[in-house]
């Protein structure tokens, strides 16, 4: 009881709710008793600390609260909409990874199969020139041979259609045009899928088979446009021994490729394309090539099948020609702008990466 | 750069906890910092915890008696969170190398430890606090935090009168300063 008293006595002195007399008197008592001299210094402190802890918990309740008020004006933004989309498409957002790894797997080994027949096969390639696109077909017959291994998820390809060719594609608009290999579209139409492995439904609206250049459109409704694209498209030409590289789909998974500019013109003399020094692989066609400073020089497009590393590449100019003349004739849709800023120029070869990634697509091409 | 009169009169309404101030304060650096934790491997809950402890720093920061701040309150806030945040990183031993710093910052460690060792104190008196268990927790909550009258307090829990309130008021009192040192001075 006595300390409860005494606990009381030093609020009362802390507070200044003594009179003259008891204040006296309690300054005295804590003069000649360092215990109680004690008490007090500890008990102001800690009433300190408990008004500090009460501030402080009401600022975490007023932050929290105009967090809310924010929120719902729509000041600020959590990326909400995801939760309202569609259950299946959070369930494959859910499970992407895995039906990646396994379609990843059985790519893969799909690939090692075609190699190996490849390797044995007495047929010898004729083609002194190498067609950058994925034969689709025979890799998704191997697949069935694998079996149950790959647990597909349902496509946007339309039922009754076979893949017939792959390879990759850019953006050039961020409403949604991507520009790729005309020898790519082989087929009567096309999915995009982007670097998460989310499909998207698109049209063909230009072939140029000289330049070989196509033009798709994204239409699907799930696709978001972006505000702006990271690079830019270089109009002039590139230097000799120019360093550069590249991202596309030699498999389902993004794979980045660098190398430099190795001659001005591209086979037998083509001086519409470049000459590089990089490794590519069937399924890099159609992607594009990038400097230091971010500017696309060109869309890959061959390989010399005769000679190691040799790539060619459609110079990035024939996509502003190209663009040009489909303007002239589909004067109905919308106006394509190309990049001409490149906003990544001074940012490190990774996070370059990183802005170009989600801009560069599969292109998956299918029959009826 | 000094701070103009409108952040100063913006960091005083912060100070004495004036939700128009925090709204204010909130709404123009929020979309940058989120921004941020987003393109170096954070979420949107990694945006939020971040960005309200900077805010906490930075009321911390307003309210102590040599307070100047040398700068605006945007490069303060993203400062801080860029602080917080490579050392959230460096805890869960995700690394990035990708954290831009485009952006101008300020030194602000000094103030970063005052805030962590405040923090410390906060969560020792938060855990004394729910230890103590029922009704003691909500007396004291009702007299120090609250600052209700004992008179209010004694009728809403039902004592007979506010100085058997009061006494039992003092006797959660001294268990919860025990519990409380018990930590704090470990931690010392």
């Amino acid at each position: 009881m006595d300390d409860i008293l005494l606990l009381e006595a030093i609020e009362r002195y802390l507070n200044n709710d003594m009179s003259v007399e008891e204040r006296t008197y309690f300054e005295n008592l804590r003069k000649n008793t360092p215990e109680i001299d004690q008490m007090v210094v500890e008990h102001n402190m800690f009433l300190h600390q408990m008004d500090m802890y009460a501030a402080h918990r009401n600022l975490r309740h007023g932050i929290h609260d105009a967090h809310q008020r924010l929120l719902e004006r729509g000041d600020i933004n959590e990326g909400a909409e995801i939760s309202t989309r569609g259950r299946v498409i959070q369930l494959w957002h859910k499970y992407k990874r895995v039906t990646a790894i396994a379609a990843g797997v059985g790519g893969i080994i799909a690939l090692f199969i075609s190699g190996m027949v490849m390797y044995f096969a007495p047929a010898v390639n004729g083609n002194q020139l190498q067609q950058l696109s994925n034969d689709i077909a025979a890799i998704k017959k191997k697949q069935q041979v694998q079996g149950n291994l790959i647990n597909e998820v349902k496509s946007k390809l339309p039922e009754g259609v076979r893949f017939v060719s792959g390879g990759s594609g850019f953006l050039i608009d961020p409403k949604g045009f991507i520009i790729t290999n005309a020898h790519v579209l082989k087929g009567s139409g096309a999915i995009v899928v982007n670097s998460k492995g989310q499909e998207f439904n698109a049209d063909i609206v230009h072939i140029d088979q000289e330049k070989d250049l196509a033009i798709l459109k994204v239409t699907d409704k799930e696709f978001i446009p972006r505000k702006s694209l990271p690079y830019s498209i270089r109009k002039s030409s590139s230097d000799l021994g120019e360093e550069i590289y590249t991202l596309g789909y030699p498999r389902s998974e993004i794979v980045y490729g660098m190398g430099y500019l190795s001659a001005r013109s591209g086979f037998d003399g083509d001086s519409l394309s470049y000459q590089l020094q990089m490794s590519a692989n069937p399924g890099n066609s159609g992607a594009p090539v990038l400097n230091n400073n971010g500017e696309i020089i060109g869309v890959l497009s061959t390989r010399q099948s005769s000679a190691e590393g040799v790539v060619f590449a459609v110079k990035s100019r024939n996509i502003f020609h190209m663009v040009d003349a489909f303007r002239k004739i589909d004067t109905a849709s919308e106006k394509i702008k190309l990049p001409t800023k490149s906003n990544i120029r001074s940012s490190q070869r990774k996070q370059q990466i990183a802005e170009v990634e989600d801009c560069v697509f599969y292109v998956k091409a299918f029959a009826k | 750069m000094k701070a103009d009169s409108n952040e100063q009169a913006l960091l005083k309404g912060l100070a004495n906890n004036d939700s128009r101030a925090i709204e204010t304060i909130y709404k123009e650096n929020f979309n940058t910092i989120q921004a941020f934790i987003l393109n170096n491997n954070g979420s949107y809950d990694d945006a939020r915890d971040i960005f309200q402890e900077a805010m906490i720093a930075l009321y911390e920061k307003a309210q102590s008696e040599s307070f100047v701040l040398t700068c605006q309150i945007k490069t303060y806030v993203y400062s801080i969170c860029r602080r917080l945040w490579l050392k959230r990183l460096q805890q869960l031993g995700r690394y990035t190398n990708q954290v831009d710093s485009l952006e101008e910052t300020v030194p602000v460690e000094e103030d970063l430890d005052n805030h962590e060792k405040r923090n410390a104190a906060f969560a020792i008196m938060d855990r004394a606090m729910n230890s103590l268990g029922e009704p003691c927790k909500s007396l004291l909550e009702g007299y120090y935090l609250k600052k209700l009258g004992m008179q209010e307090l004694a009728s809403e829990f039902g004592y007979t009168n506010a100085d058997n309130a009061k006494n039992q008021k003092y006797k959660c009192l001294m268990r919860l300063k025990k519990l409380f040192f018990a930590q704090y001075n470990i931690g010392e």
